[in-house]
């Protein structure tokens, strides 16, 4: 009985040990002080077989560089440089075990290769975290780098795990090890099933780099998938050319409708538009610089106080401009022309004068900053607040227009100006308030601009050719032609972009344009009547 | 047939500008070349290359009063064109500086090398030939107006949006040149010239030529385009610029007579881009930017439209006064600039020349009345004379 006992003690012990010795992270780290590469890496793998999460920090620190060993003990630290010292920290516990000279330690070497085993090791490793994020950072390191020394790992932690969504993930971390391991057929092929279904750029990498070496009887589900992703992938690319094209067309309608009030509706060709945007976009920049000095907690607010700043100063101006210069030159449009260049030019030196030649710096409110993913886009949160704000300038100057009684006085001046005055409305006050209107909203689409653009002198000169060609081919006289122009030559330039270049792209647009005018001298939506021929 | 079609074009003011034309092609490079450098008479040779500039540019208006001010074309292009004789000509010269570059090599220029061009593009052969260089001088830009222009007034585009396109033309060129792919030089442009037909572009002699060539092609272009417009086919012009419509109406056929117009206009632009590169040293995409078409139109209104010698002063004038303000204000010279383009539409339509012509027909128109009045003069010239002032 004694000597059966006895001899269980030394079987247990006898498996126990080995046991004990392995999975022993303190040893084995401890070991990496004699390892060449190789052995190093085979280490590695069994430091993250322990499944303990305390050995994280001492693979982390391996990776960076930082792990050493005591020549007198050959035990393995993390050392950090202290002056001619270096502060020994004992890489499980993370406890300082003090201060040694330099020359007592030598520095663990580490290579991509190692980083890589490393990397892939804590990605298993993590897995068991109980914190949930982390675990999920896990399942995404293990998706980007597969091996198959993880996949056991990452079973065991499917296993235990609850969350939905992270098991989700596991998953495709799982079959993504699958791929690279040589686990069945069957299997396999169910893994390639789930990365197909996984899709984007990451899983189109991973099947193409198994494709060389994978099993013969799974290249078709393999090619399969690969193109299925590609197609699914070009799709996004698709979507991500018109979403760009609708942000750079909301740009250029934010830039135009002002123009389409001032040129399409009261036949003044206003060049000086673009620095009615450029006056706009500086309003901002000084509302900014007085909230910064006087009030900074109200600087995501800014954008929202420089709006009705930006509409009043550059209405005002606009008001001014109508009534010193514009008014005497009416039936005149090619002599507005020249003049409203004038006042542009003047614009542009007064700013020069007052704010300097250079940049003035604009600063993104947060809700502005940062972006988000939408399947396969990428949204940035400015370029979508631009897209939602010009789309709701161009409702509520709709509304105005076709709504208000102010609206109807402009449509009557515009139509039949004796006809008008006739019936009362004070015509000269009509056209001031319009070019008034234009002007402002011009100075709100400055505001927006002041985003996405350099704030300078020159910021209007940029948008004044983009912004015409859109009027005239949206066709004069008409909001929803200006809508429709500025969209579909957003989204022609960044579909001509890909292929031919950005400038060649805008110079082609150019030139569509003019041989559309040609087509349809008066735009896409052209109105109607004997008025136009006049 | 010709004979009386160019002699119809010199009445008397034409004749005075002309004459005053040939004397400074005359007089300027002989007091640059034979009066000694510390006489008062001396006029030193950047004063010269100064004057051939406002003398290109002053071509460059009278071609845009011809389309703008007798067809009603107002182009905000014409600098296209401008730049284009200017590039044709810098080609040539390009060619000419041969191995003396600074990569030596004979036949591609410096640029060319830098981008690691291994031949020549095909639009460059030919350019080594200087009659070839003078004729495209005047093809390309004509061929770029011909096209344009065939379109454009095919399809009655005109007023306000012929005006955009020609802006929207001109930016489009001013892209693409700026492109070092177009072989053009991109965005430096085309500089460095050492000789232009064997002699070297930066001696006062050649400049001398250069200088007096300018001033009689700015002579030989004027009568040109008196001689147009004081042709029948001139009054025919007038009629498409006041009534476009009742002309068609008529039977002519108004867009040949704009298209025809258009392209003489645009070749004598190109012939000042050509005479404008040798004297500058450089023509660059720069030369192709809106603002600078829109620069030519303010001189041309400054002068006054429509009267041939009134752009050749108003650009001289204007050229001047930016010379002086940038040198002596540089902050004020664009608002100077500014204020003349509003002062001169709201106070000056008519511009310098046109002003004082009608106020002379206007006195003339006043004498004859009292005339009338005392019943000596009929009543027809009376009618007549008003008729002229108005």
């Amino acid at each position: 009985m004694f000597i059966r006992l006895f001899s269980l003690i030394l079987l247990i012990l006898s498996v126990a040990v080995p046991v004990k010795a392995q999975s022993d992270p303190k040893s084995l780290i401890d070991a990496l002080s004699k390892a060449d590469f190789t052995e190093a890496e085979k280490l590695i793998g069994q430091i993250a077989a322990t499944g303990d999460t305390r050995v994280v920090t001492a693979l982390e620190a391996f990776a960076e560089g930082d792990l050493y060993f005591r020549k007198s003990d050959n035990l393995v630290f993390i050392a950090k440089a202290a002056g001619s010292n270096v502060e020994l920290i004992d890489p499980l516990t993370g406890a300082s075990a003090g201060a040694a000279p330099k020359n007592t330690v030598t520095k663990i070497r580490v290579n991509n290769n190692l980083r890589r085993v490393i990397r892939s090791a804590m990605g298993g490793l993590t897995l068991l975290s109980p914190d949930r994020t982390v675990r999920l950072q896990a399942a995404d390191a293990v998706l980007r780098s597969p091996s198959p020394e993880n996949l056991e790992l990452v079973e065991a932690a499917l296993a235990k795990e609850t969350d939905g969504e992270v098991k989700a993930r596991m998953e495709e971390a799982r079959a993504v090890s699958v791929l690279s391991s040589n686990r069945s057929v069957d299997e396999k092929r169910a893994a390639i099933e789930t990365i197909k279904n996984l899709g984007g750029r990451n899983a189109l990498g991973i099947l193409n780099s198994v494709s060389g070496s994978i099993d013969p009887s799974l290249k078709g589900d393999l090619d399969a998938a690969i193109s299925s992703i590609e197609s699914e992938l070009q799709l996004w690319d698709m979507a991500q050319n018109v979403w760009y094209g609708l942000s750079l067309g909301s740009v250029l309608l934010l830039a135009a409708i002002g123009l389409a009030i001032t040129f399409g509706v009261m036949g003044i060709i206003n060049m000086a538009h673009g620095e009615m945007v450029m006056l706009g976009a500086y309003s901002t920049f000084v509302v900014q610089d007085a909230i910064r000095s006087n009030a900074p907690g109200l600087f995501d607010w800014s954008l929202a106080i420089a709006l009705p700043v930006a509409f009043l100063v550059t209405g005002a101006v606009g008001f001014v401009i109508e009534r010193g210069v514009i008014r005497f030159l009416y039936g005149r449009p090619l002599e507005t022309l020249l003049a409203t260049w004038g006042v542009s030019l003047i614009l542009q030196q007064a700013i020069r004068s007052i704010f300097g030649p250079t940049n003035q710096e604009v600063g993104n409110p947060s809700w502005m900053s940062g972006s988000f993913a939408l399947g396969g886009l990428t949204i940035t949160w400015n370029r979508l607040w631009i897209v939602v704000f010009s789309l709701s300038i161009f409702v509520a100057l709709l509304v105005v227009m076709k709504k208000s009684a102010y609206g109807l006085n402009m449509r009557a001046v515009t139509q039949n100006r004796r006809m008008a005055s006739s019936m009362g409305i004070r015509t000269p006050w009509v056209d001031a308030l319009t070019f008034a209107l234009g002007s402002g909203i011009a100075g709100i689409a400055g505001v927006a601009l002041s985003q996405i653009d350099n704030v300078s002198p020159n910021l209007g000169q940029s948008y004044i050719i983009d912004s015409f060609m859109v009027v005239v081919f949206g066709g004069v006289g008409n909001l929803w032609g200006t809508l429709v122009g500025a969209l579909s030559l957003g989204v022609l330039n960044k579909f001509l972009e890909p292929s031919v270049g950005a400038v060649l792209g805008k110079i082609l647009v150019l030139v569509l344009i003019i041989l559309f005018i040609q087509k349809r001298p008066r735009g896409l939506f052209a109105l109607k009547g004997r008025a136009v021929e006049a | 047939m010709i004979t009386g079609f160019i002699l119809r074009a010199l009445e008397g003011k034409i004749v005075i500008a002309v004459a005053i034309l040939l004397g400074v092609a005359i007089l300027v490079p002989a007091l640059n070349l034979l009066a000694l450098p510390d006489s008062a008479l001396h006029i030193p040779t950047y004063l010269m290359a100064l004057m051939g500039k406002y003398l290109c540019y002053a071509l460059l208006a009278l071609a845009l009063d011809l389309v703008w001010g007798y067809c009603g074309i107002l182009s905000l292009g014409h600098g296209a064109f401008f730049a284009l004789g200017g590039y044709a000509m810098g080609m040539y010269l390009m060619r000419q500086i041969g191995s003396r570059g600074v990569y030596g090599n004979p036949i591609l220029p410096d640029f060319m090398v830098f981008l690691n061009w291994k031949e020549l593009p095909w639009f460059w052969y030919g350019f080594d030939w200087f009659a070839f260089a003078t004729v495209m001088v005047l093809f390309v830009p004509g061929l770029l107006a011909f096209v344009f222009g065939w379109f454009a007034f095919r399809s009655r585009v005109n007023g306000v949006y012929l005006s955009i396109i020609t802006q929207a033309m001109t930016y489009a060129l001013m892209l693409a040149f700026f492109r070092n792919d177009m072989g053009f030089g991109g965005n430096n442009g085309l500089t460095d010239f050492k000789d232009i037909i064997g002699f070297p572009v930066q001696a006062d002699g050649t400049r001398a030529v250069l200088f007096a060539m300018s001033a009689i092609m700015l002579a030989l272009c004027l009568v040109i385009a008196s001689a147009i417009v004081r042709s029948k086919f001139g009054k025919v012009l007038v009629g498409v610029r006041d009534a476009e419509s009742r002309v068609r109406f008529l039977g002519f056929r108004v867009e040949n007579i704009k298209l025809f117009t258009f392209v003489v206009s645009a070749m004598m632009a190109g012939v000042a881009g050509a005479l404008f590169v040798p004297q500058v040293g450089i023509i660059n995409p720069g030369e192709f930017a809106p603002a600078n078409s829109i620069e030519v139109v303010v001189w041309t209104a400054v002068g006054g439209r429509g009267t041939l010698i009134g752009p050749i002063i108003g650009a001289v004038l204007v050229n001047a006064g930016k010379s002086f303000f940038t040198g002596a204000f540089p902050e004020f010279w664009l608002y100077a600039l500014g204020g003349l383009f509003i002062a001169v539409t709201l106070f000056l339509p008519r511009g310098i020349v046109g002003t004082i012509q009608h106020g002379f027909k206007a006195r003339q128109a006043l004498k004859a009345a009292a005339e009338a009045e005392k019943g000596r003069g009929d009543e027809e010239t009376v009618a007549r004379a008003v008729q002229a002032a108005e």
